[in-house]
């Protein structure tokens, strides 16, 4: 392709350069299988692409790709920032095509963390203004190349779904035909954005531009990558957290055919196979003896006990308002609860894996990695190569809810070092369901203790409350983010209610074990939502109120979108405190959400017929989007609630080891969900994990209501004793 | 052992441990890459295939069993349902991460062709052994009804 020398400036002063070397290979002429349907864009790169900035091209053909920064792992991201690029550019959606950025921090940082990464539902609003001023200064410079060919002045040019037009010559040309004379275009240095009354796609339910290869079996996932002489590794991983290999026999490993190479590395043992099933089966045949004298020899039981008697303490101080113990004392009635949440793995549709190929003095690697930089600088790092020879491939991955997104990069390490060890050539390192479920990095096992006091009319005047709960972030590259030794992933969603309370206290105890623990699918909210949601459900019928009309008198001008998004859920549920409906609100990452949920009793145990979601996340670009995510959300977080735990038995092993004994929302057990989006002209937030808080106590509450007991315990269900 | 069997209408050889699971075969050997590993003992369904007509867990397939088989996978589904279910998928965005999806649709596809108009509940069995951790399952219902629909004609 040509780069014009004016060009060729704007691109080395962003960095873009970079880009176009590193990336221009990997990406991107579309394929037209689906016709009008936009597709994933997978081939190479053709002449003549015009490449305005880092995050469009625009090629010959007439498709418009779009450079995501962000990992797709299902919230939609692929669709959701093309959107925005189509429609400042004022494209045709069928011509559109998404594909993955390369890991280049000095191009693709996320505006909320200073690094490429995806997390806490920011893909959305850190990308809202990039990429429409992306789409905005590709438009420009269409116009300017079409004002220079049709000889008339830019003002009087239109652009309508990817065609370039002067009315009054009658001259038109499509974005294809214009790429390469834009690409001699200076970029304009701060493109005007449309109104918001403009939009024509936004705010419109666009299909997925990654539906049909979806639907097909194309869709390309880590575990699809296949290279010549690749092997296939997996790892004996210790039996224990904390554990570590003392010695091990490879003998009867290595006499199965297939078995080509075993090697310890620093989380076990490597059993390098021809092809997958031989991995299988000589990572069986190892013997490992492990070192088990720093591992947590606590069974969950034991950790439960010493949790709950830390929460009996008021922990660190997170918020102190007014005088809560004296206004206990003086309460005329208090309510007083005990509340335990389990350790939770995410078991993400596709396991763990990545695709490592050493090559003379560079490497190439395929993941689906949801903290680039981080991951690529620990590729780097354990490979020992400068990191611009190291390059990272963003796949498209099978889920995540968190899990991807690791502080020490542990799986990149993992499979760095199963690579190296391997030397030359291509490995790929597949963690089994076993490995994952048993492998930790899970949402913290969790006791809240709250006290709460009324007075003598049933308003609510003291709310005690302490967390006992492990540090995520403790330990890890993430503790920069913590303040005063408080890392807000503890009790997120409890610091502050939402409820006028006079006298409010909230403390954390911070918990130690060798167990990892991680980011679940809305952080602290998995437990801090259900506390608060549940006990104020408590203390108002306590006060002889109702759910809803007691939730609403407690909120102030503070909590409007609170108000309207309960207001706008107990109308589409008919709600009037009827049995077997519970209703929960919840803001999480900047969205609001209320949740109502009918609950039968189905021998015993709770079934969500139906649920009713109300939520206001700004602006709403992609509404079918938006919509899938509330449903999502609220599957999963109802899937854990009701069946979910992991438990370490005694001696400290975990007790589950697959979907036999971790048990999955099913189909049958899907409630119907219906949706609703407030109408906003706010900045777009989140909505991959917003949608999950309130369901867990919106079924609680309904079960109270139903049959009077309350669920302190999660999960609801108990689970089968392995 | 070599062992041979129909996948998509060709007849392949394999020279391989006949205690290998289909699904390795098929993605190892065969390259084809559509169908999916999710948990590798019967209960996700990722995996899933069709075996003479009827949907089958490929994990749990020893390669051996297939001898002189039929095979269907993703990637060669071509009956009316097929294309009904694939293009009702499509039609309301029902994948999000899409991981599950391959299996999802085998199912479907098999319950159509021999259910053309079946019932929330005949789908809640159908596809109970399908699980998708994005649950999506409120809009695989609503696809299999709309591929039905549009069957009919
Ligand atoms: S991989 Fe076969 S059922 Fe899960
Ligand atoms: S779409 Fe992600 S597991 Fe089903």
């Amino acid at each position: 392709m040509t780069i014009h020398s004016n060009r060729r400036a704007f691109l080395k002063g962003t960095g873009a350069g970079l880009v176009i070397g590193v990336m221009l290979p990997a990406m991107a002429k579309a394929q037209q299988k689906s016709g009008a349907m936009a597709a994933l864009a997978t081939d190479e790169i053709v002449e003549g692409t015009f490449a305005p900035n880092a995050f469009v091209r625009v090629a010959p053909d007439d498709t418009v790709t779009v450079l995501i920064k962000h990992v797709e792992f299902g919230q939609g991201t692929y669709t959701g920032l093309s959107t925005l690029v189509a429609e400042e550019m004022d494209a045709d959606w069928g011509q559109m095509r998404a594909t993955s950025a390369p890991a280049d921090v000095t191009l693709y940082a996320n505006t909320a963390f200073g690094i490429q990464g995806t997390g806490g539902s920011t893909a959305m609003p850190n990308s809202y203004m990039q990429m429409r001023k992306a789409g905005a200064a590709a438009r420009a410079m269409l116009v300017s190349a079409a004002a220079d060919r049709f000889d008339v002045p830019a003002q009087e040019i239109t652009v309508s779904n990817g065609v370039v037009s002067h009315e009054a010559s009658g001259q038109s040309a499509r974005f294809g035909e214009l790429a390469e004379a834009a690409s001699q275009i200076e970029p304009p240095v701060d493109p005007q954005v449309k109104d918001a009354k403009d939009f024509a796609l936004v705010g419109t339910d666009v299909p997925k531009v990654d539906s049909r290869a979806k639907s097909d079996g194309t869709a390309q996932f880590t575990l699809d990558v296949y290279r010549d002489d690749m092997l296939t590794a997996m790892v004996v991983h210790p039996p224990k957290f904390g554990a570590t290999l003392a010695s091990h026999d490879a003998t009867d490993a290595l006499k199965i055919p297939g078995v080509v190479k075993v090697e310890a590395v620093s989380q076990g043992v490597a059993v390098y196979g021809e092809n997958t099933f031989a991995a299988l089966k000589g990572r069986a045949a190892i013997k490992a003896e492990w070192d088990e004298s720093g591992a947590e020899t606590r069974s969950t039981e034991q950790m439960m006990a010493d949790w709950a008697e830390a929460a009996e303490g008021d922990g660190k101080e997170v918020t102190n308002k007014g005088d809560a113990k004296a206004a206990l004392a003086e309460a005329a009635t208090t309510h007083e609860v005990t509340l335990e949440f389990p350790f939770l793995a995410h078991t993400p549709m596709e396991p763990l894996d990545a695709v490592v190929e050493i090559r003379d003095d560079e490497a190439e690697i395929w993941m689906g990695c949801q903290m680039q930089t981080m991951d690529h600088g620990a590729f780097a790092k354990v490979l020992g190569m400068p990191q611009d020879k190291v390059t990272l491939n963003t796949m498209l991955a099978g889920g995540s809810f968190g899990r991807r997104a690791t502080g020490d990069s542990h799986f990149a390490v993992e499979a760095a070092e199963v690579a190296k060890a391997r030397g030359k050539g291509a490995t790929k390192l597949l963690w089994t369901r076993e490995d994952d479920i048993r492998g930790g990095y899970y949402r913290p096992l969790t006791v809240h203790k709250m006290k709460g006091g009324l007075d003598a009319d049933g308003a609510i005047t003291a709310w005690d409350h302490t967390i006992a709960t492990q540090s995520i972030m403790a330990g890890t590259p993430f503790e920069m983010m913590m303040k005063d030794g408080l890392d807000p992933t503890a009790y997120e969603g409890a610091q502050e209610l939402p409820y006028a309370v006079p006298n409010h206290r909230l403390g954390w105890a911070q918990m130690e074990s060798p167990v990892s623990v991680l980011w679940w699918r809305s952080v602290g909210h998995t437990h801090t939502a259900y506390a608060v949601e549940t006990f104020i459900d408590e203390l108002l019928a306590k006060g002889g109120k109702d759910a809803v009309e007691g939730r609403l008198a407690l909120m102030g001008e503070e909590q409007a979108r609170e108000a309207a998004v309960l207001k706008r859920v107990a109308d589409m549920a008919g709600w009037s405190g009827q049995k077997g409906f519970g209703l929960a609100v919840a803001k999480s990452f900047n969205s609001y959400v209320a949740e109502i949920a009918e609950v039968e009793d189905r021998d015993g145990e709770p079934h969500i017929v139906n649920v009713w979601c109300a939520v206001d996340c700004g602006v709403a670009v992609n509404p079918n989007v938006i919509r899938a995510q509330m449903e999502g959300g609220i599957g999963y977080g109802a899937g854990a609630a009701l069946y979910d735990a992991i438990t370490l038995g005694e001696g400290g092993s975990v007790q589950q080891a697959n979907w036999d004994s971790y048990r999955m929302l099913r189909i049958g057990e899907m409630p119907n969900i219906e949706v609703s989006i407030i109408e906003s002209e706010a900045d777009p937030t989140g909505v991959g994990e917003p949608g999950t808080p309130p369901i867990a106590p919106a079924v609680a509450n309904a079960w109270r209501t139903l049959t009077g007991e309350r669920m302190a315990t999660l999960p609801m269900v108990p689970i089968a004793q392995v | 052992m070599a062992i041979t069997f129909t996948v998509n209408g060709e007849e392949r050889r394999v020279d391989v441990d006949p205690d290998t699971p289909l699904l390795w075969v098929l993605r190892d050997e065969l390259r084809l890459t559509g169908t999916k590993f999710g948990c590798g003992i019967a209960q996700c369904g990722a995996c899933t295939v069709h075996l003479d007509g009827t949907t089958r867990r490929s994990c749990v397939t020893p390669v051996s069993m297939v001898e002189g088989a039929e095979v269907t996978t993703i990637e060669g589904l071509q009956s009316p349902e097929a294309r009904a279910v694939q293009d009702a998928w499509v039609g309301i965005d029902v994948p999000q991460c899409g991981y599950c999806h391959s299996g999802q649709v085998m199912s479907a596809t098999a319950l159509l062709e021999g259910n053309p108009s079946p019932s929330d509940q005949d789908i809640d069995e159908a596809m109970a052994g399908n699980i998708c951790r994005c649950a999506t399952y409120h809009r695989i219902r609503q696809a299999i009804h709309t591929a039905a629909k549009t069957l009919e004609g």
